[in-house]
Formats: structure tokens, C-alpha cells, sequence
């Protein structure tokens, strides 16, 4: 080897063990959020979280984001409004974070978006519903799949209208989540001239459905629309198998949180069959997309010792594709200005493990990708039975749909 | 008529079921003055140890409860001891102090559960939950029928167990006058700490129930602690009987209120109660 040769080969190997050196000594990217770990909303931000954490582990062996690792700076809030504002002020101005993620669902989340829009901050939203509607935030990006405010309640009267239901009953839990379905239900109802024969909102903490559903029943309405919580759920559904619910009844559901869980999917058992609800993925043919299947892999194995929804359909890979936003902004930008990554997310479409993303001026998704499906054939303490396709059958929206409504629903539950 | 008929009887079972989560608060504040107020956070735990021998063993809901309850009769007095030692002996503000440290036993059972079971709601399964039984076109959920018949048995055998056996009438005299027991040379302690575990041991079987009626989960109790506390005044403190009347008459108002009135005042409705039993009879239902 010539001198000159040895010499540069020395040299650049320097170089480079410098340069990495200097990476590996930058201070990693801070990710700040609460999420609820504890109180009703535990389940759901748990898998969240861990969808998450899959995202930072992938990111950081692929290098992490501008050569630097990403860390996620997480606290518990109880589930509670409360808690949240403290929290992000503590996120912002003492642990210093560089992006902020959104905690699960509504309730947690509004308190903080005051907060955010003052400051000019961006934030990933999590599974909120209209929280930014009258705060009208720029910086705002939800991962869900919700779309416009009325399409939820819209996509579910379409399918009862095809089904012949002509008058409505409303059963809605009385907090914010689920009184913003019940505005809009109520809203695209009048739009329809759909009669509301029924409307009914019950206090949190009920224990007892067994007379609302008797209640409900003697309305004898053709279309039932729940906007329930967890808890609420499973009370509900096991009320109407015991004190039934007519055959009036074309189509039930809509708006059920919990439905979504597998522990509460197992608990209940054959008690689904029949209801169509909401969801956000599902194992149909129509919702692979690149990465969606090695999301899972992973997220199967972790669930387990992590003691979290061993399914995680709902949360966990909107969690992920929380992260591969951030991931493809940053990168694009090549900084974490949080204004530039604002107006890449705004004006860009994001592929990501749960379909392509892209956001209204809202921030929240230009299209509805909820899914309103239907339970099928589901048997009693079985939770391996919903990976399979065919459980809950897709039937909107149109290019993700698997499958048509089985109506009136005493013949889907057979 | 039909729907009003039909939340009445819904009610009353209803009723039956608080009556069987409040009987061992009527016990522990009522008669003996501990400010329980982990009392529904150890009814709960019940319904995990309950969930755990269905789960594990495929055993009857009801059997689990009748197992666990020696279990819960030990934990019972240890945490009185615990608390007797800690605060009861130590002064007249007892009381106060004694309430953070039940909440404090309440919060590490919450956490103890959440590490145990995680977050997600836990439910039982048994021939008789999710059926109900029909009478032309009312039904009644037989859960709920279950639920209601164990209830007034532990309530009446309970309320017996106070008039009837040597025991019990020791736990009623020391309510009444803890100093004068002393003289007669009884152990006014050793008679308060075994009734705070009959108390405890009461809420294996209402556990079980609390699972038949509805899935749990950690924080469950949270729900429970006005109900339960509401039963337990309105009732006339100690009032074994009072609490029955009590928690049927708070079933029957809630279910009507839920049928006939609109949900959302359901609540409101088992402090209004209170608030007017509290300003007509000081002293609850059948209180002395």
C-alpha cells in the first residue's frame, strides 16, 4: 500500500469514527405525552402507548430521526381532565420536549388545546373526537380515522335508511366523547327528517341498563344509536339479550367504545353478533397495507408480557402511524421547526401501516376511514377467534367494505 | 302502567343488590364508627379473587365468593388491628386520620389489582348470567334474580347473627357503650376487631355479586363509595334492616327515575334522598 494511500484511508477512517461519535453524543429527540395508564381510559392508552414505543424502537435501529435517537418522555394522567394541562405544561417548559404527542381520547385531550394554540405548539392528536372545533387550532393532526364531524353518524344512517329505518332512538353516555357523537346524530337525523322516538342520556357510573333498555324498547324504534363508554358497553349489550329489544330494531350500534377491546369482546362473547360498530381496523383483506403485518408481529409478541390488549386492533397501529408522520415530516424538512413540519403534515399525503393519511385544514382526516362493521358468528370465550377475518364484516366505507348488513338485527344475532 | 310495574320490580332487585354491597359498611361505620372508606375498594378485590377461581377453575361465581370469604374474614382483622394500632388507640382525632389511611388501603389495593389483572373490565361466566326469565312480555334478568335472593339471605341471616347469638349482641353492645362492656370484662377491642372481619368477610359474598351484575375493573370502587355510604345513613347508622329498606327503596327510585324520567337524573337522585331523610329523620330510616 502507497503511503498517500494509508494515509487517507487513516484519515477518513477517522473521520467517520468521529462523525459517529458525534452523533452517538447528540441528546436525543424528546417525544413528551401523557396517557392514560391508570382509570377507565388505561386499556386503550396502554396499547397506545405501546404502538408507540414499537415505532421508537424501530426508528432508533433504523438510526433514529436526524441522526439522533428518540426518546419518549411519558406520564400517567389518570384518565382524568385534570391532570392533562399540569402535565403539558411540565412536558414543555421543564422536561423540555422537542414534539409533543396527544393522550387517548377526548376526554383528556380537550383540556390541553387552549394550552397548545397559545403556546403555537404542534400536536399529534390520539383518538380525540372535535376537540379542535372550536378551539381551531393549525398545528393540530388527529391520527384517527374519524374524518368530517358528521360522517360517523351519517355512514351508520345510511346503512339503517338502506335497511328501511325510518325513526331513530338515541342511548348516549353522559361525557364529552360521546355527546359530540350524539350532536351530530342528532344534526344528520333532522338533515333526513329521521324522527328521534327515543333520547336518552345516562349519567356515568349506571350500573343498571335493564330499565333504559325496557324503556328503549317501548319507543319501538327502527333504528338504535348507542354512544356508550367501556364500562357502559358490556352493560348495555348484556341488557338487551336479557330484556330484549324488539323486532322493530334494523339495525343496533353505532357509536359503542369497548366493543373495540378484546377484553371486552371475549367477555361478551356471542352477545355481539348483530350489532354494527364503529371500528378503526380490523383483520379484513381490504386493511393490509405496507408494514401492517409486521406491525402485528411485533405487537403480538409485546402485548403479552406488557399485559395489554392482546389483539390491539384499535389504538396500537395509529399509534405507529403517529410516529411514521413525524418520521416522514422530520425528514422531509430535515429539522424540527414545528411550524415546517405543520405545513408538510397540512399539505401532504402520509403512507402509513394503517392507509394513506391525509388532513383537512381542521387537522383532522380529509376522507372517513371508520369502518362500520358488523359482528358475525362470534362465540362465547374465544379471543382467537377475532384474528381471523369474517367476525366483523366491513361494511363501510365502500372501497374498504367485506361484506353486507344482515338486518333486522334479532336475524343477525342468530 | 306495564313500564311502571316493570321498574318497580327491576328496583327492588336492584335495591336487594345494594343492600348486599352496603350490609358490611352498615357494620363497620355503622355500628362499630371506622370511617371504612376503602369499603368498596376491598368489594371489588373480592370480585378479582371471585374472577380469578372462575377463571382458573371454572368454579361457580358464588362458590368463589363463599371461598374467599374466611380469606376476607382474616384480612378484616388484620386491617383493623392495623388500624387500631395506628390510630383508633391514639386519640380522639382517630377518625379523621383513619379516613387517609383507608383511602391510602383503597388506592394500594387499586394499584395491587392493576399489577395483578391489568386495566381491562374482568367479568365471570355461569349458567344464569346473560338469561332471563319471561312472564308473557316482561323479563327479568335471572342474574339479577340471583343477585336479589343471595342478598336478602346474607342481609336477614347477618341481621340475625347481631339479634340472636351471643357474638353478635357483644358487637351491638359495643357499639353502643364500649366502656360499659370494659367493666363487665369483656375485650371491647378483641369484640370490634372480629365484627370488622365479619364486615370484611360479608363482602366475599357481595363481591361475587357485584361480578354477576356487571364487569369490574380496578377503579370500580369509586363508583360504589357514594352508594354504599348513602345506603348506610339513610338506613339509620347500624340499622341491618334499615340498610334493606334503605338500598330498596334507593333501587326502586333510580329505576324509576331511568324508565320514566330520563337517566341523567339518576344520580341526583340517591343524595336527594338522603338529603331528605337527613332533614325529616335525623337520625336515617330506622335509626335510634
Amino acid at each position: 500500500m502507497k503511503r498517500r494511500t494509508f494515509l487517507g484511508g487513516a484519515m477518513a477512517v477517522a473521520v467517520v469514527g468521529h462523525g459517529s461519535s458525534a452523533l452517538a453524543q447528540q441528546p436525543p429527540i424528546k417525544i413528551g405525552m401523557s396517557m392514560p395508564q391508570t382509570g377507565g381510559l388505561a386499556g386503550g392508552g396502554k396499547a397506545s402507548l405501546l404502538g408507540i414505543e414499537i415505532w421508537r424502537d424501530d426508528i432508533n435501529a433504523k438510526g433514529g430521526l436526524l441522526g439522533r435517537k428518540v426518546e419518549l418522555v411519558v406520564y400517567d394522567d389518570k384518565s382524568s381532565a385534570s391532570e392533562t394541562p399540569a402535565i403539558y405544561a411540565k412536558l414543555v417548559d421543564v422536561d423540555k420536549v422537542d414534539l409533543l404527542f396527544a393522550p387517548y381520547a377526548t376526554v383528556p385531550t380537550a383540556p390541553i388545546m387552549p394550552f397548545v394554540k397559545q403556546r403555537g405548539l404542534l400536536l399529534m392528536g390520539n383518538f380525540s373526537f372535535q376537540v379542535n372545533s372550536k378551539v381551531g387550532h393549525d398545528m393540530w393532526f388527529n391520527n384517527a380515522p374519524w374524518g368530517p364531524a358528521d360522517s360517523w353518524a351519517a355512514s351508520f344512517l345510511d346503512l339503517a335508511q338502506k335497511a328501511g329505518g325510518k325513526n331513530m332512538a338515541l342511548l348516549t353516555a353522559d361525557q364529552e366523547f360521546a355527546q359530540n357523537l350524539a350532536l351530530t346524530a342528532r344534526d344528520v337525523a333532522r338533515k333526513r327528517n329521521i324522527p328521534i322516538v327515543f333520547d336518552q342520556v345516562y349519567p356515568p357510573n349506571t350500573v343498571e341498563f335493564s330499565s333504559i333498555i325496557r324503556a328503549l324498547k317501548a319507543a319501538k324504534p327502527d333504528i338504535v344509536y348507542v354512544a356508550s363508554y367501556p364500562p357502559d358497553s358490556a352493560g348495555i349489550l348484556r341488557a338487551v339479550n336479557e330484556i330484549g329489544i324488539g323486532d322493530s330494531v334494523k339495525i343496533f350500534g353505532g357509536g359503542m367504545v369497548g366493543l373495540q377491546f378484546a377484553a371486552v369482546m371475549s367477555n361478551l362473547g356471542s352477545l355481539l353478533n348483530g350489532v354494527v360498530n364503529y371500528n378503526t381496523w380490523l383483520p379484513e383483506k381490504s386493511m393490509y397495507f405496507d408494514g401492517t403485518k409486521e406491525f402485528f408481529d411485533k405487537y403480538t409478541k409485546r402485548a403479552v408480557e406488557a399485559k395489554v390488549d392482546p389483539l390491539g386492533y384499535y389504538l396500537a397501529p395509529f399509534g405507529y402511524a403517529m410516529g411514521q408522520m413525524i418520521e416522514a415530516a422530520v425528514g422531509a424538512t430535515k429539522s424540527l421547526d414545528q411550524k415546517g413540519i405543520a405545513k408538510y403534515l397540512r399539505e401532504n399525503e402520509h403512507k402509513t401501516i394503517v392507509g394513506p393519511i391525509a388532513f383537512s385544514a381542521d387537522g383532522e382526516r380529509k376522507e372517513t376511514a371508520t369502518l362500520q362493521a358488523q359482528f358475525r358468528g362470534v362465540k362465547d370465550k374465544d379471543i382467537e377467534q377475532f384474528r381471523s377475518s369474517g367476525k366483523q364484516v366491513i361494511l363501510f366505507p365502500d372501497k374498504l367494505k367485506t361484506g353486507e348488513l344482515i338486518t333486522p338485527f334479532e336475524a343477525g344475532r342468530n | 302502567m306495564d313500564l311502571l310495574l316493570g321498574a318497580v320490580v327491576l328496583g327492588v332487585l336492584l335495591g336487594c343488590f345494594y343492600a348486599a354491597v352496603s350490609v358490611g359498611l352498615s357494620v363497620s361505620f355503622g355500628l362499630l364508627d371506622v370511617p371504612h372508606v376503602a369499603h368498596p375498594a376491598f368489594l371489588v378485590l373480592a370480585s378479582y379473587g371471585v374472577y380469578q377461581l372462575n377463571e382458573s377453575y371454572d368454579i361457580d361465581p358464588l362458590l368463589a365468593g363463599l371461598a374467599i370469604t374466611p380469606l376476607f374474614f382474616l384480612f378484616g382483622l388484620l386491617a383493623y388491628r392495623v388500624y387500631y394500632e395506628t390510630f383508633e388507640r391514639r386519640g380522639s382525632d382517630a377518625a379523621v386520620r383513619g379516613i387517609a389511611f383507608f383511602f391510602g388501603i383503597a388506592f394500594i389495593i387499586e394499584v395491587l389489582i392493576i399489577l395483578q389483572f391489568g386495566v381491562d373490565q374482568r367479568s365471570v361466566s355461569a349458567t344464569y348470567i346473560g338469561k332471563s326469565w319471561r312472564f308473557g312480555e316482561f323479563r327479568i334478568p335471572i342474574r339479577q334474580l340471583v343477585a336479589f335472593a343471595v342478598a336478602l339471605a346474607l342481609t336477614v341471616l347477618l341481621a340475625v347473627y347481631l339479634s340472636k347469638t351471643f357474638m353478635g349482641r357483644a358487637i351491638r353492645a359495643v357499639a353502643q357503650d364500649e366502656e360499659a362492656l370494659r367493666l363487665m370484662g369483656a375485650n371491647p377491642v378483641r369484640i370490634k376487631q372480629f365484627a370488622f372481619g365479619i364486615a370484611t368477610a360479608v363482602l366475599g359474598i357481595a363481591g361475587a355479586l357485584l361480578i354477576i351484575v356487571a364487569p369490574v375493573e380496578p377503579t370500580l370502587d369509586r363508583a360504589y363509595i357514594g352508594r354504599t355510604f348513602c345506603v348506610v345513613v339513610m338506613a339509620g347508622l347500624g340499622s341491618i334492616s334499615g340498610t334493606l329498606i334503605a338500598a330498596i327503596i334507593l333501587g326502586v327510585a333510580e329505576s324509576i327515575v331511568l324508565t320514566l324520567f330520563g337517566a341523567s337524573w339518576a344520580p341526583a337522585i340517591s343524595f336527594a334522598m338522603l338529603l331528605g331523610v337527613l332533614a325529616v329523620r335525623p337520625q336515617g330510616l330506622l335509626g335510634r
